[in-house]
C-alpha cells in the first residue's frame, strides 16, 4: 500500500512538470495527414522506387527565439509500409527486411538541433530501426509557421536523411545501387493550446 | 476405356482429374516454398511466382470440375477396414477436396490485395474482388502457408493409407486409381 501511495504521489508530482514544457509543443498532424514519411531507394540502379509509412505519430517543440532548444520525437508503425504493391509490401514486412512482427515500431528521438541560419538546420538524434539504434543527422529546412484558417497555429519542416540498410541489420541483397535508402520527411505540427483553454 | 466410374474402379475422367490434381499440387507446394527464398537477382525471381500463380488458377478450375464429377457420379464401393479407418478415409478425402480450394482462395487474396489482377500464363487475367483489408496480403499469406502445410500432411496421410492398402492389406485397392492392370484389380477385389 505504501509503495502504491508513493508511486501515485510521484506521478502527481511529475504531471505538472511534463505540462510546463507544453507551451511551445506541437503535435504532428497525422490525423489530418499533413505529415509524410516517404522513402526512396534505387531499383537495380535504373530508377527510383518510392514508398511511405502510413501510420506514425510524434511531436516537436520549437521556439523561434531559441531554435537550439528544439526537440522532436516520432514513432513509426513499421507494418504500415506502403509501396503501392501488396506482394512487395508483404515482402518488406517479413524477416528479410523490416521484420515487423519482431520490430513493430521504429523511433526517432532528437538529441540536439543546430540552427544554420537561412531557415536551415541540423537535427541530431537516435533512430531505432529493425531493433538497431544509431545516431543520425537529419538535414532540416524550416518551411513556415503561422495561424491556420481554423483557429489553430501550425509550423512545418522538411527533413532529409540517407540510411545504409546494412547499418540497421537489413542484409538482404538488392544490388550494389540499392544499399542506401533516402528518407524524406514532411512534418507539420499543430501547436498545443495554452494551458487553461479547452482542447478543440 | 471406361469413362465413368464403376462399383469396382474409377473411370478415366475421375482418374485423369485425380492425377492432374496430384501433379499440380506436387509442383505448387515445392515451387511455393522455393520461390519465396530466391535471391532478388535470381533469373527465377519473377518467373517462379508467375508460374505458381498461373498453375494455381488452373488447379482451381480443375477442382471445380473435379468436385462436380465427384458429386454427380457413382463412386466405387468403399474400401474395407476398421470403422475408424473408414471414418478417417472419408474425412481425409473431404479435406483433400476442401483444403486446395481454400488454399487457392487465400493465395489469390495475396496477389489481388491491392486490386491487381492475376495473370495466367499471359492467356487471361483473373480480376481482384476482395481488396483493401488492413494487411490483407499478410493475413492471406499466413493462411495460405498454413493450408499448404495442412495439405502436405493430408497428402502424406492419403499416400500412406494407399500404400497400406497395397502392401499390408493387399486388397488391390490401389489399382482402382491406375489406368492399367484392370485384370489384377478385378481379381484383387474378388
Amino acid at each position: 500500500m505504501n509503495r502504491l501511495q508513493s508511486a501515485l504521489t510521484s506521478l502527481v508530482l511529475l504531471m505538472p512538470m511534463s505540462t510546463t514544457v507544453g507551451a511551445a509543443d506541437y503535435v504532428i498532424d497525422t490525423k489530418g495527414a499533413h505529415a509524410f514519411i516517404q522513402f526512396s531507394i534505387k531499383h537495380l540502379g535504373y530508377s527510383w522506387l518510392v514508398g511511405r509509412f502510413n501510420t506514425f505519430s510524434g511531436e516537436f517543440s520549437y521556439e523561434e527565439k531559441k531554435p537550439e532548444a528544439a526537440r522532436v520525437s516520432v514513432t513509426i508503425d513499421t507494418a504500415s509500409i506502403d509501396s503501392n504493391h501488396a506482394e512487395r509490401d508483404k515482402h518488406l514486412r517479413d524477416e528479410e527486411f523490416l521484420d515487423v512482427d519482431r520490430f513493430p515500431e521504429a523511433r526517432f528521438v532528437s538529441t540536439s538541433y543546430r540552427d544554420l541560419g537561412d531557415n536551415r538546420g541540423e537535427l541530431e538524434g537516435e533512430l531505432t530501426l529493425h531493433g538497431v539504434t544509431r545516431p543520425i543527422t537529419i538535414a532540416v529546412t524550416h518551411i513556415g509557421a503561422g495561424q491556420d484558417p481554423w483557429g489553430g497555429y501550425r509550423r512545418g519542416f522538411e527533413g532529409r536523411v540517407t540510411l545504409a540498410l546494412a547499418d540497421y541489420g537489413i542484409k538482404r541483397n538488392l544490388g550494389p545501387a540499392s544499399k542506401e535508402v533516402n528518407l524524406w520527411l514532411g512534418i507539420e505540427g499543430i501547436r498545443n493550446k495554452p494551458k487553461g483553454t479547452k482542447k478543440p | 476405356m471406361i469413362w465413368r466410374n464403376t462399383h469396382h474402379r474409377y473411370g478415366t475422367v475421375q482418374l485423369t482429374l485425380h492425377w492432374l490434381t496430384a501433379l499440380m499440387v506436387a509442383i505448387l507446394i515445392p515451387l511455393g516454398l522455393w520461390m519465396t527464398g530466391l535471391d532478388y537477382y535470381d533469373p527465377w525471381y519473377r518467373k517462379a511466382p508467375d508460374l505458381h500463380r498461373s498453375i494455381g488458377v488452373l488447379l482451381t478450375g480443375l477442382l471445380v470440375l473435379r468436385l462436380y464429377w465427384r458429386i454427380s457420379q457413382l463412386q466405387p464401393d468403399p474400401a474395407g477396414g476398421a470403422a475408424w479407418q473408414r471414418t478417417a478415409a472419408i474425412a481425409t478425402h473431404r479435406l483433400l477436396y476442401l483444403v486446395p480450394f481454400l488454399s487457392a482462395i487465400s493465395g489469390y487474396l495475396i496477389s489481388t490485395a491491392d486490386g491487381r489482377s492475376v495473370d495466367v500464363f499471359g492467356w487471361f487475367e483473373i480480376p481482384a474482388t476482395l481488396t483493401g483489408i488492413e494487411r490483407q496480403e499478410d493475413i492471406a499469406g499466413d493462411i495460405h502457408f498454413a493450408l499448404a502445410m495442412l495439405l502436405l500432411g493430408l497428402v502424406v496421410t492419403h499416400v500412406t493409407a494407399a500404400l497400406h492398402h497395397h502392401f499390408v492389406m493387399r486388397d488391390g485397392l490401389l489399382w482402382r486409381m491406375f489406368p492399367f492392370r484392370n485384370q489384377e484389380a478385378q481379381k484383387g477385389e474378388n
